[in-house]
């Protein structure tokens, strides 16, 4: 009691690691975060100035860091523009999105139920499968680029709507997280369950799903970053324009950005690149931080 | 009797049915992308490094001439390639991990309001990687003298004339370092967070009584052997998004070869011989050797963060 109040005068409660509230002693963190933040957030805050700068500002000289008469003029030339081929803005947002879509809805239903058999289920193989997928946590995709080329020629998914989608579903640290946390439920759960009947769906539907909403929102912008972000996929195996994204047409644009205009449309396009990866994240901080505690990996 | 053998038998495959193949079930969709996406291309790459391929002729059969001439011949490789490769990795995969732990450990000391603000604005980069992020670096580090960087150092009278950033082997390379370390506080980095908070408080205090006496200790006996496994994570995470940030050099100088070679890298250098001169065999060959550096990488990691002893 004596030393509860006496750390409680000298603002112990507030020092060291997850801190309740200030102390003075905190102030040296907040000098050395505060400049560096500043640095990273430079050139995020780089691109939503520009998104709204019009033409005589972008190309000022001295050039100036913020926008001072803000326009969407950028915006709407954007979406006015058709590209080299014909095909409206527009179309490639909407491939974007579509794609995106689900390719996480796919993503979360292709790792969950893999994990819950790593997890939960009991067959021979299930130690050395995970081992395996843990050793494929360092797969560096970009070393395969070629061989996952031929591939894809091979089996004949050139130029479709699922060569957008199906490379992506391979995702070893979305399975390894997801089976983490799903460890982390009692196994007298599922046990249960089975002594009063229940099938492997549904216990996987109705019981395990609605108790890892963390992982698969993890999973979800994990996802999430991989597709919207992608140019890649676009630039190797689709032929047909009207199958390409979004971030594909991006980087098309920063091939070729020697106008006045190419600059402004550039910007404004990076805006909305960037902006989903944003929302998204604050949105769902706290269930990532939650999974990431379960991300132990055992060497 | 023979009857109640037969039912016994078919009870046991139901049973291997029940238990075994309903877990194979589960898992066979992953099972099936894991194996075309990941396992069939690094065995075609390891195969085909053994072969020369030119896409139109089957593969013919070499041995180990790929990777005799990657290390005897091919003066690039030796001179620019693998030295920049190694430049990188280094620089960008333990500096990078080394700032993602202490920037970590430092969010860890703050309340949770601003620790989350933080957290926020140094995760942001790293969910930009790619496309999004060109335009920027291209105008901040344009040649002429409207790009920023320029501007600033003609006004701060720092340099007489506009210096063409991303085109000079000079800087190329520290330009490339600083943008990937930049976006380097991505999931390694969140995991290794909420590992120093998983940390039991009361492990300190029994540190203290034990004679730790400042900050520095706390962080090598306690901090890093409690969250082993989340360091490992990390180390794991570094290393991947290391290798895979790879393309960033021609992506900011704008075309493969990159100027002089200065940011050539091994992933540059499979796709000049893969996709621009189509020696596939041979590009195999150094998507090998890559691959294998990432396995020396976290092998490496492995032993620092083992949690055996």
């Amino acid at each position: 009691m004596r030393s509860k109040l006496i750390s409680r005068f000298s603002g112990a409660h507030n020092r060291g690691i997850n801190p309740k509230g200030f102390h003075v002693s905190q102030m040296k963190f907040y000098i050395f975060l505060l400049p560096l933040a500043v640095f990273m957030l430079l050139p995020m805050v780089f691109i939503f100035s520009n998104a709204f700068k019009p033409a005589d500002e972008l190309f000022a000289y001295p050039p100036r860091f913020f926008v001072i008469s803000p326009t969407f003029d950028n915006f709407t030339e954007l979406f006015s523009k058709m590209s080299n081929s014909g095909i409206p803005v527009s179309r490639y947002l909407f491939n974007s999105i579509l794609i995106t879509f689900v390719t996480i809805a796919a993503s979360i239903i292709v790792s969950s139920t893999a994990a819950y058999a790593l997890s939960k289920k009991r067959f021979k193989l299930k130690k050395v499968l995970f081992a395996i997928n843990t050793v494929a946590l360092m797969f560096v995709p970009i070393a395969v680029t070629i061989p996952r080329f031929l591939i894809i020629e091979k089996i004949g998914l050139m130029d479709t709507f699922l060569v957008h989608i199906l490379p992506g579903l391979a995702m070893p640290v979305g399975l390894f997280l997801i089976k983490q946390f799903i460890d982390g439920i009692p196994d007298e759960v599922v046990e249960a369950a089975q002594v009063d009947g229940a099938t492997d769906l549904w216990i996987y539907w109705r019981i395990i799903l609605p108790m890892i909403v963390p992982a698969i929102a993890t999973i979800a912008i994990l996802t999430f970053q991989a597709t919207w972000n992608n140019a890649d996929i676009s630039a190797l195996y689709i032929n047909s324009e009207s199958l390409k994204t979004f971030a594909f047409y991006l980087s098309t644009l920063t091939s070729t950005t020697s106008t006045v205009a190419g600059q402004g449309i550039a910007a404004a396009a990076s805006l909305i690149m960037f902006l989903p990866n944003l929302i998204i994240f604050i949105f769902l901080q706290s269930q990532v931080m939650s999974t990431m505690s379960h991300s132990g990996l055992k060497g | 009797m023979q009857n109640n053998m037969a039912i016994e038998r078919k009870t046991g495959f139901r049973n291997w049915l029940d238990k075994e193949g309903r877990a194979y079930a589960f898992l066979s969709m992953y099972a099936l992308m894991f194996i075309i996406f990941i396992v069939v291309p690094v065995l075609v790459a390891f195969l085909l490094s053994f072969t020369t391929f030119d896409t139109i002729q089957l593969p013919k059969f070499n041995g180990l001439r790929n990777y005799i001439v990657l290390i005897t011949q091919d003066d690039i490789f030796m001179k620019y390639v693998l030295p920049n490769t190694i430049k990188f990795a280094v620089i960008v995969g333990p500096g990078g991990y080394i700032l993602s732990f202490l920037l970590a450990w430092t969010l860890t000391q703050l309340p949770k309001l601003p620790r989350t603000l933080f957290a926020l604005i140094l995760y942001s980069p790293s969910m930009t990687s790619g496309v999004a992020m060109t335009v920027v670096w291209k105008t901040l580090f344009s040649g002429d003298q409207t790009g920023y960087l320029n501007s600033l150092l003609l006004g701060m009278n720092i340099i007489a004339e506009p210096i063409q950033w991303l085109q000079s082997p000079q800087y190329l390379m520290s330009i490339m370092i600083i943008v990937t370390l930049w976006s380097s506080m991505g999931v390694g980095f969140l995991a290794m967070l909420a590992g120093i908070l998983e940390i039991n408080p009361e492990m300190y205090e029994a540190g203290s009584l034990d004679g730790i006496s400042n900050r520095f200790q706390e962080i090598i006996y306690i901090t890093i052997p409690s969250m082993k496994p989340q360091m490992l994570f990390g180390a794991v995470m570094a290393i991947v998004s290391t290798f895979q940030a790879g393309a960033i050099g021609v992506t900011l100088s704008g075309g493969n070869p990159t100027p002089q070679y200065a940011g050539q890298l091994i992933v540059n250098h499979v796709e000049d011989y893969g996709f621009l001169r189509y020696e596939m065999g041979y590009a195999a060959a150094a998507s090998v050797v890559l691959l294998l550096m990432v396995l020396l990488f976290t092998r490496v990691s492995n032993r620092l963060f083992s949690s055996d002893y």
